[in-house]
């Protein structure tokens, strides 16, 4: 029992307080421009402590914040699944789909959020105001897509001649074969994929907010920054970084689920 | 004309260059109501002969029929049962038949679906385990999923490709017996895959020994004239037991053993030389020694 708290209490505790006595000198010795954990605390207690409080555009709780940058991702994210699972299905299903686009996807790939951005503004150019949101969903729906894409495609080329064969032996029409045999042997690959896919949203939509000064996370961290308040730097720093790893989190419960089949 | 007619039916895979001929010139008659086991090595083409009867695979040359209807493709009225039992890991036992059942019977009321499927999980001693995932079962027992599965489609023919060789040796007489039962209750025909002589011998009317490949044939078949049902402890002690048993053997062997001849073919040898490091290294791109080629081999191997 004690060995198990030591595990995953005690450790993981004495990790975090390196981290902060090492910040700490840092702060004192390097780099006398970094806030030291103290004042940090102190100059966000009022984010913190009013999590959900509103008092100007750019000037909201930690957590109000939070949730728009949350709703943000959440439809690019459904975007990119959506979008994502059906060309992975394409391109493990058929070879001549995948010699015909793999070429591009693999040279769009790599390319980052920050390239991807100024695009996605342009072609919402026509929209006005709402140029900066849906660019913003652009960005993150074409970063986002790439892992549910490649990861269905490699699902559904790894489905075992067997399952196909009962398919065959049992004529199933296309629509059942896809229903009943195709998606549930994909969907653990399918899951990776997804999961993935949410790590590299959130990723992209701090870089998207910064860019186009939407209220959120990623724009209130810029928007601190040009304020010289360094000190909500690094509490938007620790807020990103915590409600990754909470996604994250979310995401391997639900894979693990679909894992056991 | 048979109920199953295989004529002249031949089989290969590779690519031109390196081509091999699994089956070559099959001619295979089996009527209604019979049970035939086909009785081979591994490795000589026996799971490619089943998938060619179930239409998983087209022959190169020959022609299949079945009821006088030329196989084409696979369909339900084949009911095969894989020897890695094929059962879709997502659905549980009744979902694996019931899915089955769904496709063949599509007329049917749910009700009578599900009073059929049932009915199978029965057959095959399944029922307490019919809410069951195969992960959960053990490989008797998703064997018996798949026996079900393939009888509740309600074939004209149910192949049976090594379906036990994967279970271990009390499990495989269990589900021998079960086999056996249920064929002597609705008398299906049958093409049972195997590489055990007394399993063919203990469940078949007739074996046709596949004599060993590249480009296995079939032997002459050998009719299993012992009494039904028949007991696994009585059968040992049969004169005509053993004589059959050494007759399929015999044919086995001899087949192998009439395999091993000798070809002679043309080997370049590597012709490389230890580098020479004491000079000065060549300029560059320059090569320290030429490559040759001088030395060509002949050797007989015997395969």
């Amino acid at each position: 029992m004690n060995k198990i708290k030591l595990d995953w209490l005690i450790l993981p505790l004495l990790g975090f307080a390196v981290a902060v006595v090492l910040w700490h000198i840092v702060s004192k010795t390097v780099s006398k421009d970094l806030p030291s954990p103290a004042k940090t605390w102190m100059e966000s207690r009022e984010y913190v402590l009013k999590p959900f409080e509103k008092r100007g555009e750019m000037d909201q709780g930690i957590l109000r914040f939070t949730w728009y940058s949350l709703i943000l991702v959440a439809k690019g994210y459904v975007l990119a699944l959506v979008v994502g699972t059906p060309i992975g299905f394409m391109l493990g299903l058929s070879k001549a789909f995948a010699k015909t686009f793999d070429p591009i996807i693999q040279i769009l790939r790599p390319v980052s959020p920050l390239a991807w951005l100024p695009l996605g503004l342009v072609l919402f150019l026509g929209t006005g105001k709402q140029a900066s949101e849906l660019g913003a969903l652009f960005t993150i729906a074409v970063c986002a897509m790439w892992p549910t894409v490649l990861n269905t495609a490699v699902g559904v080329r790894s489905i075992p001649q067997d399952y196909i064969n009962v398919a065959r032996v049992l004529k199933l029409s296309r629509t059942k074969t896809l229903f009943k045999v195709l998606i549930p042997a994909t969907l653990p690959y399918m899951f990776t994929g997804f999961r993935l896919s949410l790590g590299i949203a959130w990723l992209v939509i701090v870089a998207a907010e910064m860019l186009t000064g939407r209220p959120g996370v990623g724009g209130f961290l810029w928007q601190e920054y040009n304020a010289l308040n360094y000190s909500r730097i690094i509490l938007c720093i620790l807020t990103i970084g915590a409600v990754g790893f909470v996604l994250d989190r979310l995401m391997s419960v639900v894979e693990r689920r679909f894992k056991t089949a | 004309m048979a109920f199953l007619e295989l004529k002249g039916v031949s089989k290969g895979f590779g690519t031109n260059g390196s081509r091999s001929e699994v089956l070559h010139d099959i001619n295979l008659g089996i009527e209604k109501g019979e049970f035939v086991a086909i009785v081979g090595y591994s490795g000589s083409g026996k799971t490619t002969l089943i998938s060619l009867i179930a239409g998983l695979l087209r022959p190169d040359a020959g022609t299949l029929a079945l009821n006088d209807l030329d196989i084409t493709a696979p369909g339900p009225d084949r009911g095969i049962v894989f020897q890695n039992y094929s059962l879709l890991p997502w659905l549980t036992v009744f979902e694996n038949i019931y899915i089955a059942v769904d496709q063949c019977f599509p007329n049917w009321t749910p009700a009578k679906k599900a009073e059929h499927t049932e009915r199978h999980i029965a057959m095959v001693n399944l029922t307490p385990a019919r809410e069951k995932r195969p992960g959960e079962l053990s490989g008797g027992m998703r064997q018996r999923v798949s026996v079900a599965r393939a009888l509740a489609m309600d074939p004209q023919i149910l192949l049976l490709d090594e379906p036990l060789s994967a279970l271990d040796a009390l499990t495989r007489a269990t589900l021998q017996d079960e086999i056996s039962r249920i064929w002597l209750e609705n008398k299906k025909t049958v093409v049972l895959i195997t590489n055990d002589p007394d399993e063919g011998i203990y469940l078949a009317d007739r074996i046709i020994p596949l004599m060993a490949g590249p480009g296995a044939t079939l032997g002459k078949s050998i009719t299993v004239d012992l009494p039904r049902p028949r007991d696994r402890k009585e059968l040992n002690h049969m004169p005509r037991f053993k004589e059959i048993r050494r007759e399929v053997i015999e044919c086995l062997l001899e087949s192998n053993r009439r395999q091993r001849t000798e070809i002679t073919r043309t080997l370049v040898l590597p012709d490389i030389e230890p580098e020479d490091l004491t000079g000065p290294p060549p300029m560059l791109g320059g090569r320290r020694r030429p490559i040759r080629r001088r030395e060509i081999k002949r050797e007989t191997v015997e395969i």
